[in-house]
């Protein structure tokens, strides 16, 4: 077929298309004012041609990150991930998720019910790991959970275990207090395993907009962010804040989580990911 | 990263000083900076695409060209626009004129729908006798959470014998049944998260609505909603015919433009926000609050 040009309605449409991708302004100016120049550098005259550029352009942006795309670190022994994030993102789920793929790697997974605050919660993981085989290290609702991954370390320790997967409460990143309280869990995590990283990774909804971007600074000041994972991608939402998110503060995307059973979880894919933000 | 709008517009009206008068263009570059705001709250791109239309009609008119005050001008119209685009009235729940009322929840997974629950059954509870009724029937402990929630609420709560188990049309004829029994005058069905592009699950919601003719269908939306609310809310209603919008979360900073768009794609009343995970963080909603808060005031 033969290929569309490159005038105004191809850039407006592009801007069109990041902007409803959740990509954010700054950056799709940013992104647009980049392909502008490169079209002007190459010369290309196809708008298709164009376009892929674009998707290598920014998938080139994400593959230079750190860790993009790569499953978590699992040498240490035991190894321990924290999964936080505001309330309803994904957390709980991603525990399980992770712990079912660890496990069906040959790995001895323990999930550890750090969440002791909302209703159900402990129940919630609990029935997560009978269904998928895996125990799980609870103390009573209203506990510290900083006393439930010490324990669930110990464990792991004493059982010979590989992982820690360790679910926390939801929480606001504005809520400064709920944000001392993570703190205070990960310094157990380091104190007790000093030698060894610790990995925690920030749980976000890919239907989420703007707001993403924050949450993902003020959990990274927390906590010095191992990664992202990004959860309900399912969705029609494209998810393109994360782009913001990885850019700025070069955090990688780690996987994606595309159902609600325990098998819907798949290492993040840029080339994908920018190709159905483009699509 | 986001100065507000206010700022903005100050820093471009100021360059324009002892030029004399406004021009066209003058007003465009204010109106791409509403545009930006408009889109870094989170309005959808096609919503925010519409309202700078009108606004921009509005600016061109004298009252702005003339003002002396050009920026607060522009900040007028479009914080009156946005007034306006969600609705003056205060937006009440509607309940049957033969009891019993039936309520709905229903939205996205995590959105806030059993939290909500409960938290409308006590906001109703001085006049009235609610129960809830657990029809999560898929999610791990679902039925539990609602259960422990009500229990700390004191409400009357309704759900599947056995958890984990049981069929969603089932247990919402059994409600029935029990709530005429026991002189229950709201029902508050929870349902289970979905994405609006499952055609099974909305489906479910469909053949639920026909059996509980429900006085209202709640959408629970979570405030951080980026571009897909709009979708979302349009699915929603076409599925499970929603008549109102429970904003969730708006405890945090998010600028929830989301709620924006949801009320200009469907004209949907936003009736509720949430503002915590207390019980007691259940509030009616108020318009110009959200209008100052998507403006970041
Ligand atoms: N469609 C879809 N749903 C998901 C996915 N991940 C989680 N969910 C659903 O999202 C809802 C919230 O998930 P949870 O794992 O409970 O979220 P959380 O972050 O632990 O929530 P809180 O503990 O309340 O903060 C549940 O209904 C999950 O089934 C996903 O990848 N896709
Ligand atoms: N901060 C805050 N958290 C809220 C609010 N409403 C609900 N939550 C929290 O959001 C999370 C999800 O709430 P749920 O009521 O479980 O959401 P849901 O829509 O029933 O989730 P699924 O059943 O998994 O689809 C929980 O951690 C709640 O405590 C709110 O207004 N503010
Ligand atoms: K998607
Ligand atoms: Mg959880
Ligand atoms: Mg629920």
């Amino acid at each position: 077929a033969p290929g569309k040009k490159i005038d105004e309605s191809f850039w407006d449409g592009l801007e069109e298309q990041l902007l409803l991708g959740d990509v954010g302004v700054d950056l799709t100016d940013e992104l647009v004012a980049e392909l502008r120049q490169e079209a002007k550098k190459s010369n290309i005259k196809d708008a298709s041609a164009l376009k892929e550029k674009f998707v290598d352009l920014i998938v080139r942006k994400l593959e230079e990150i750190p860790g993009m795309g790569k499953p978590i670190e699992t040498k240490n022994k035991p190894a321990v991930v924290l999964l936080v994030g505001v309330n309803g993102s994904g957390k709980t789920t991603t525990a399980a998720k992770l712990a079912s793929k660890f496990t069906s790697e040959g790995k001895k997974v323990l999930l550890a019910a750090a969440d002791t605050y909302r209703a159900a919660a402990i129940d919630q993981l609990k029935v997560w790991g009978e269904k998928i085989g895996v125990r799980v290290v609870a103390h009573d609702v209203g506990g510290d959970p900083a006393a439930v991954i010490y324990d669930a370390i110990e464990s792991a320790v004493a059982s010979d275990a590989d992982l820690v997967i360790s679910d926390t409460a939801g929480r606001l990143h504005t809520k400064h207090n709920l944000m001392e309280e993570l703190k205070k869990v990960k310094r157990v995590v380091e104190r007790r395993l000093p030698e060894e990283p610790s990995e925690s990774l920030l749980v976000l909804d890919a239907v989420m907009g703007q707001n993403a971007f924050y949450q993902a600074e003020v959990f990274n000041e927390a906590l010095s962010l191992t990664g992202v994972i990004l959860a309900k991608y399912d969705n029609t939402a494209k998810g393109g804040i994360i782009l913001a998110v990885a850019q700025r503060m070069s955090l990688p995307i780690r996987y994606v989580g595309l159902g609600e059973g325990s098998e819907d979880l798949e290492l993040f894919e840029p080339r994908s990911f920018v190709e159905a933000l483009l699509s | 990263m986001f100065d507000s709008l206010k700022e903005r517009l100050e820093g471009i009206f100021s360059k324009l000083r002892g030029k004399g008068r406004l021009t066209e263009e003058d007003i465009n570059d204010a109106l791409r900076e509403v545009r930006r705001a408009l889109l870094e709250a989170d309005v959808n791109y096609k919503i925010a695409k519409d309202l700078v239309e009108r606004i921009k009609e509005r600016c061109l008119g004298q009252e702005v060209l003339s003002s002396i005050t050009p920026a607060q001008q522009v900040y007028a119209v479009v914080y009156e626009e946005l007034c306006n685009l969600m609705g003056g009235k205060k937006e009440r729940l509607n309940f049957a004129a033969k009891p019993p009322s039936v309520f709905m929840l229903v939205g996205l997974q995590g959105s806030g729908k059993t939290t909500t629950a409960v938290k409308l059954a006590l906001k109703i509870s001085d006049s009235h006798k609610p129960m809830v009724v657990a029809c999560d029937l898929r999610r791990p402990a679902a039925v539990k959470q609602l259960k422990v929630l009500a229990e700390k609420a004191r409400i009357l709560f309704f759900g599947p014998e056995e958890a984990g188990s049981g069929n969603v049309m089932d247990v919402t004829r059994k409600a029935l049944s029990y709530a005429d029994a026991h002189l229950i005058d709201v029902i508050i069905f929870d349902t289970a998260g979905r994405l609006h592009i499952d055609d099974d699950l909305m489906t479910e919601l469909e053949q639920m609505h026909k059996l509980l003719d429900p006085s209202e269908v709640l959408l629970v939306i979570d405030s951080m909603t980026g571009q897909e609310g709009v979708n979302v809310a349009e699915a929603f209603k076409e599925k499970a015919g929603i008549t109102g919008v429970v904003l969730t979360k708006l405890d945090g900073d998010a600028r929830g433009g989301a709620a924006l768009a949801v009320k200009a794609a469907t004209g949907v009343p936003i009736k509720l926000v949430g503002v915590g995970e207390h019980l007691e963080d259940l509030e009616e909603f108020d318009a110009t609050r959200m209008a100052q808060r998507i403006l970041g005031m």
